[in-house]
């Protein structure tokens, strides 16, 4: 090829390399400016209730569409309660989903039983909302719920919590149904981790006598931390933002109860029942900076999952 | 590139003929309510295949729908709860009633068939206040000598979303108890003072089928296409009534409609001795002054076709049709006050 073609070809690949590197540069910053502008609107459709309410939105209870008095207690505690149950029952049943998988299970049964976790975690919101509600409520109104009325319900400090009418509706339930929902995400998450662990790093370990146990919690969980962690937010960012499925079963009522038995509310959920028919300016604003409640709490629970694996890895080669 | 050339080239000209399509029947649009979609649906399919123009209605709620035709993207908006004379002035919208359905309150107590049970307006207003919280109390009773009610909890049951029916529910509510008039008021949502919350009338009726010893409220249709149990009501004249056709009817035939005033009605505890005392109209919002009168000739000939055509369609689908004294009144609104931008009337 004579010599001026090549030059010509170079350049002209210097040219398509700067566009493809432009395009991908666009791509990235695109879903900046989109977060930007999400953000932005959040804020400006909420000015309303902000400039109406300022602070006291976040302390009050108070929702009354007829007085136009809107405050978002109630929807925050709720949606922090269930993403708290389902996370409390999500983490050691997805570890322990994740250990029998990667070390325990014998290896005709890790694959469909790992193809089945990821099913799982592929079912749309909605189908768990309906099986939830006309499945699950009704067993655990009528066998779990009286079962912690009689037995948890007269203990001193945790008595409140666990009694009240047998419903099958409310906070536990929604929060139980969210644990169902993220379970395949953390354990398919933490399976993926666990497995990358060096074959050497494990049977050393086996080699001076550790039980699987100690394997796990002293070998494998160490190397895998960040991305354990990073599976339990993922898990913690879908129950947070959760709509359709708690909706169904978590009864849908603006009220403050101890026990969580009884029906409360998300802020998705809320969002999702009473966006449509909000009428006036008040009403539309206080939605959108529920919204926005939602987004920063998401944001916080994230920057604090940052922070703490930043806070490991300085500790990391100071301990023992 | 040719061939792309030649994709492209067929895009186009899909789209040129889809769009010229669009052009050729003038589909009318509306927006709102959802409780009448079913109905509007079906009227708009058999006109559909009668005269050839078609009726797109989105069901967004009643809220959305007088939201779309106030941004004038929709040519007719619906809404379940009227709006006042002095807000159709403002907005200079008319208004009138499509068709009339009513909200049943339906119960979940073992021993207690549909009908069985017999409710007092007050009675019902103190069960949603909790402060009747047994079945078994004394006032309940009173009204039920036969009927063996359960000791136990009242769990109520309520729509979680705002809507027409929590809007003539909670209105009749406070017609009939001061107590409920003055905390909680009538509206499409208001702050209960106990319960559940459902999602729509399918939620509160799966609800209310699922939670033992539960009442709740919902639309008559919902009712009956899923067999609950529901309580008959004593009505003004202190008649117990069920819910049926026949006493929807005589409610919205003992209303006093007023045209000038934008037909605003709500008919909960009207007077007649067989008046279902929840009883409620839905509406249709559109403009007095038009900018595009032939969209509006055109939603005007659609409910007109619905009006002379439509009412066994609307029984089957357990609505009830409009009486015919009120069909007359709307026609000769139209003429009154449907005008194009130089004043002249679209309704002849």
């Amino acid at each position: 090829m004579p010599t001026f073609l090549r030059e010509a070809s170079l350049k002209r690949q210097t040219v398509l390399d700067l566009l493809f590197r432009n395009l991908t540069r666009l791509a990235a910053f695109m879903v900046l400016a989109l977060l930007a502008a999400i953000i932005g609107s959040l804020i400006v459709g909420s000015l309303p209730a902000i400039r109406e309410f300022g602070f006291g939105f976040l302390t009050s209870s108070e929702w009354n569409p007829v007085t136009d008095q809107y405050g978002a207690l109630i929807p925050i505690v709720g949606t922090l309660i269930t993403s708290g149950i389902a996370l409390l029952i999500a983490i050691p049943v997805s570890f322990g989903i994740a250990i029998f998988l990667t070390e325990l299970s014998p290896n005709w049964l890790r694959r469909p039983l790992g193809i089945a976790v990821e099913l799982l975690a592929g079912i749309p919101s909605i189908i768990y909302g309906m099986w939830g509600l006309f499945i699950f409520a009704p067993l655990f109104a009528d066998h779990v719920e009286p079962w912690l009325n009689d037995h948890i319900g007269p203990l001193p400090v945790l008595g409140p919590f666990f009694s009240g009418p047998p419903m099958g509706i409310g906070m536990l339930t929604a929060g139980i149904i969210l644990a169902i929902m993220v379970i395949p995400f953390i354990a398919s998450v933490m399976r993926d981790v666990f497995d990358v662990v060096p074959a050497m790093l494990k049977e050393s370990a086996y080699g001076l006598g550790a039980t699987t146990w100690e394997v796990m919690w002293n070998v494998v969980l160490p190397y895998t931390k960040i991305g354990v962690v990073g599976g339990i937010m993922l898990g913690l960012g879908r129950a947070l933002g959760e709509t359709m499925a708690v909706t169904f079963v978590i009864g849908n009522a603006h009220e403050l109860h101890k026990s969580l038995l009884m029906p409360g509310n998300s802020i998705s959920s809320a969002l999702a029942n009473e966006f449509t028919e909000a009428v006036g300016e008040l009403y539309t604003s206080s939605l959108i900076e529920l919204g926005l409640i939602l987004f920063f709490i998401t944001f916080v629970v994230l920057s604090l999952a940052r922070f703490m694996l930043y806070k490991l890895a300085k500790g990391e080669g100071r301990g023992a | 590139m040719s061939k792309l050339n030649r994709i492209l080239g067929s895009i186009g000209l899909s789209a040129a003929l889809l769009s010229a399509g669009v052009a050729f029947a003038a589909d009318i649009t509306g927006a709102g309510a959802t409780f009448p979609y079913p109905i509007y649906a079906k009227w708009a399919e058999a006109y559909k295949a009668k005269t050839d123009t078609g009726m797109n209605y989105q069901s967004i709620g009643s809220g959305g729908g007088i939201k779309q035709i106030q941004a004038k993207t929709v040519d007719f908006g619906a809404t379940d709860a009227p709006m006042t004379p002095n807000e159709l002035d403002l907005a200079g919208l008319t208004q009138f009633p499509a068709v009339i359905g009513g909200v049943v309150p339906v119960v979940n107590v073992e021993g207690v068939a549909a009908g069985q049970l017999k409710l007092d307006g007050a009675v019902l207003a103190d069960i949603f206040l909790g402060k009747i919280t047994k079945w078994n109390d004394p006032r309940i009773a009173a009204d039920n000598a036969g009927l063996a009610l359960p000791d136990s909890a009242i769990t109520v049951v309520h729509r979680a979303d705002g809507s027409g029916t929590t809007f003539i529910f909670t209105t009749y509510l406070s017609q009939v108890s001061t107590d409920w008039k003055r905390s909680v008021g009538g509206d499409k949502a208001v702050s209960w003072p106990v319960g559940t919350g459902g999602k729509g009338n399918e939620g509160v009726a799966s609800y209310v089928q699922r939670i033992k010893n539960s009442i709740g409220y919902v639309e008559y249709a919902y009712a009956l296409q899923n067999k609950m149990t529901y309580a008959q009501l004593k009505n003004r004249d202190g008649h117990y009534v069920s819910p049926t056709d026949t006493s929807f009817k005589a409610a919205a035939a003992n209303a006093k409609w007023d045209a000038n005033k934008g037909f605003y009605e709500i008919l909960t505890n009207e007077p007649g001795k067989d008046s279902w005392p929840i009883t409620g109209a839905t509406f249709i919002l559109i403009y007095k002054s038009q900018e595009k009168p032939a969209n509006a000739v055109e939603v005007m000939k659609f409910f007109d076709w619905a009006f002379t055509h439509g009412d066994q369609m609307a029984s089957d689908l357990d609505y009830v049709p409009l009486p015919s004294n009120l069909k007359n009144m709307i026609y000769s609104a139209w003429k009154a006050q449907v005008k194009d931008t130089s004043g002249k009337a679209l309704w002849k």
